[in-house]
């Protein structure tokens, strides 16, 4: 793979030779095959989407039609070693539960999502007054797909709510390259964040809210 | 008729017939002491033999699947559709090997054939053929044909079926099981729908206790009923919708009961049809051996459990309008062989053609179908 994209090569190192991952959202297989060819990693992705479905197929990837809204239900408490949404959990109904949903069937979540609290987010709604837009979110306000949009410090909140503990994180621009002002001030100058999570040692049986 | 055949058409086709003497014992008990199978064969096996693919069939279909008998055949196979050079099943790379089931009436031993025995059609006589009786049956035929593992084993709805307990049974003779529009298991409303067909046929005066054939006679409007019956459970309300709608056939309505609107027409003619080319004896057995087909049964109906040995890959396929075996009935196939780790791909195909829509040419369907297909190797 020799274009692949820097989260997803990020990810990558994130995960452990010949693990078990479940890609929610896989798009076209490319991180699965990624890893099956080079780190000997099994699993699944999910998809909804025609298109991608017949370019998993082609690429040898198992893919599932799933609709992400309904929830995991079809697999089993820590079933796989990681559970993966790249780029995904901004378009999800509702994302708390399905983060809670993914660290019940993977003993590690990764997920990756634009960064609402990018400086140039902020600065196109404090002088323009209009919902931003970006390489990162491309969409307007009234047809995008991204429902639930947040910043880093959004999402850490809800972590922290969930009880879900953050092993790992990185943040990348819309070329998804790193820099060392982003690694000082993700919140402002990073547009993709990649989080490696797991539920925190003692279990809740319900969620705080 | 085509003037000339098409070039993604497998061409003229001829069957053969295999005899097979060796007693094959059945799930019932009985022992068909010998039985012929019926076969065509399309593509070339190649010299490992490693090509091979197995197409099982439908309720009423047959071993013609792909190609024409003759310039004058007004139709292809029924699944012409997906089997071909560069079709979803390539003939250009596989060999394809599909046959009349047995109990079948298009040329395999069935209640029409003669009873060594009694030097009589079987009839009623015939003994009930299970799923799991046919893959038997499809094995040594394999064993005929010089193939020891097929490639894939194919099929939809009642086909889809065999191919899941050819993956049971037999789990190192297949590399891969695609099942299409198919159920692990018939649910009450299924069977129900059968068991209204079979009355339809039994309660036939021409029925004559499934001994017609003496009587040089047929259940015309038993069998001509239940396909009617089976027609409407294969289509969607949308389908039927489109494709009729309330049209008339004389553009009035003319306040009797023959056929007036378009859908009726269609009904009656499917039945008739039908009839012409179908036993109903077949008939009968074929809805049994849905009926029965529960691999879970076995296993503490823990269908995880009786796929816990499967080896091969899964491509399973569903349609969204088709309520005779709907999605979530293939689901639950997927989400077995999840709990398994097994190797399994699933594809929802959004179409309103119901049941039907596997045979049809929908360009989606035959996209993820054909992706499937190219990743197999043959050797």
């Amino acid at each position: 793979m020799m274009d692949l994209r820097t989260d997803l090569a990020l990810i990558s190192e994130w995960i452990a030779e010949g693990s078990h991952v479940l890609d929610l959202g896989c798009g076209d297989g490319t991180l699965l095959a990624h890893l099956r060819d080079t780190r000997s990693v099994t699993g699944y992705g999910l998809e909804i989407d025609d298109d991608n479905i017949a370019l998993c197929l082609q690429a040898r990837v198992n893919v599932i039609h799933t609709d992400l809204n309904q929830g995991l239900s079809d697999f089993a408490d820590d079933s796989f070693d990681y559970v993966v949404m790249t780029q995904a959990i901004q378009t999800i109904h509702h994302p708390d539960k399905l983060l809670m949903e993914m660290l019940r069937v993977g003993r590690q979540g990764i997920v990756t999502f634009p960064n609402v609290g990018h400086w140039h987010a902020r600065v196109s709604l404090f002088f323009g007054g209009v919902m931003p837009t970006s390489r990162a979110l491309p969409s307007e306000w009234y047809d995008t797909e991204n429902i639930h949009l947040c910043t880093l410090r959004d999402f850490e909140k809800l972590c922290e709510e969930l009880d879900i503990e953050v092993l790992q994180r990185a943040v990348v621009d819309k070329r998804h390259h790193s820099s060392w002002f982003m690694r000082l001030m993700p919140n402002l100058f990073g547009e993709i964040a990649l989080y490696r999570l797991r539920s925190k040692p003692v279990k809740r049986i319900y969620p705080k809210k | 008729m085509p003037d000339i055949l098409p070039p993604d058409s497998v061409g003229l086709v001829t069957p053969q017939t295999h005899k097979f003497s060796t007693p094959l014992a059945l799930d019932c008990g009985r022992t068909l002491p010998s039985y012929e199978l019926i076969y065509e064969t399309y593509g070339t096996l190649n010299k490992n033999h490693s090509n091979a693919i197995l197409i099982c069939h439908a309720l009423s279909s047959d071993h013609h699947a792909a190609g024409y008998y003759s310039m004058q055949d007004k139709k292809p196979g029924w699944w012409d559709t997906c089997i071909g050079p560069s079709k979803p099943i390539d003939t250009n790379r596989f060999f394809v090997v599909s046959l009349n089931n047995l109990g079948g009436c298009q040329g395999s031993t069935g209640p029409k054939s003669i009873n060594p025995d009694t030097g009589k059609p079987y009839g009623p006589d015939f003994p009930i053929i299970t799923v799991r009786d046919w893959v038997k049956s499809q094995a040594r035929l394999g064993d005929v044909l010089g193939i020891s593992q097929w490639a894939a084993v194919i099929g939809g709805s009642l086909g889809g079926m065999q191919a899941l307990q050819w993956a049971i049974d037999y789990p190192k003779h297949l590399r891969h099981c695609v099942v299409i529009a198919a159920a692990p298991k018939l649910t009450a409303q299924n069977i129900a729908f059968n068991e209204v067909a079979r009355q339809a046929i039994l309660s036939d005066p021409e029925f004559h206790a499934g001994h017609y054939y003496q009587h040089d006679t047929v259940p015309r409007r038993g069998l001509m009923l239940a396909r009617m019956l089976g027609h409407i459970t294969y289509l969607s309300e949308l389908g039927m919708r489109k494709k009729f709608g309330r049209e008339l056939r004389e553009g009035k309505i003319n306040f009797g009961f023959d056929v007036e609107f378009q859908v009726e027409s269609y009904l009656r003619y499917q039945g008739s049809s039908f009839v012409d080319r179908f036993d109903a004896n077949t008939y009968l057995l074929m809805t049994k051996a849905l009926d029965y087909f529960d691999p879970a049964s076995e296993h503490n109906n823990n269908l995880s459990a009786a796929l816990a040995k499967v080896l091969a890959q899964f491509l399973i396929i569903s349609f969204t309008s088709d309520w005779r075996f709907s999605p979530s009935r293939s689901r639950q196939i997927v989400k077995a062989l999840l709990y398994n780790t097994k190797n399994v791909s699933y594809a929802e195909i959004k179409a309103h053609e119901g049941h039907d829509a596997f045979l049809m040419p929908i360009p989606h369907y035959l996209r993820i179908f054909k992706s499937y297909m190219q990743q197999i190797e043959d050797e």
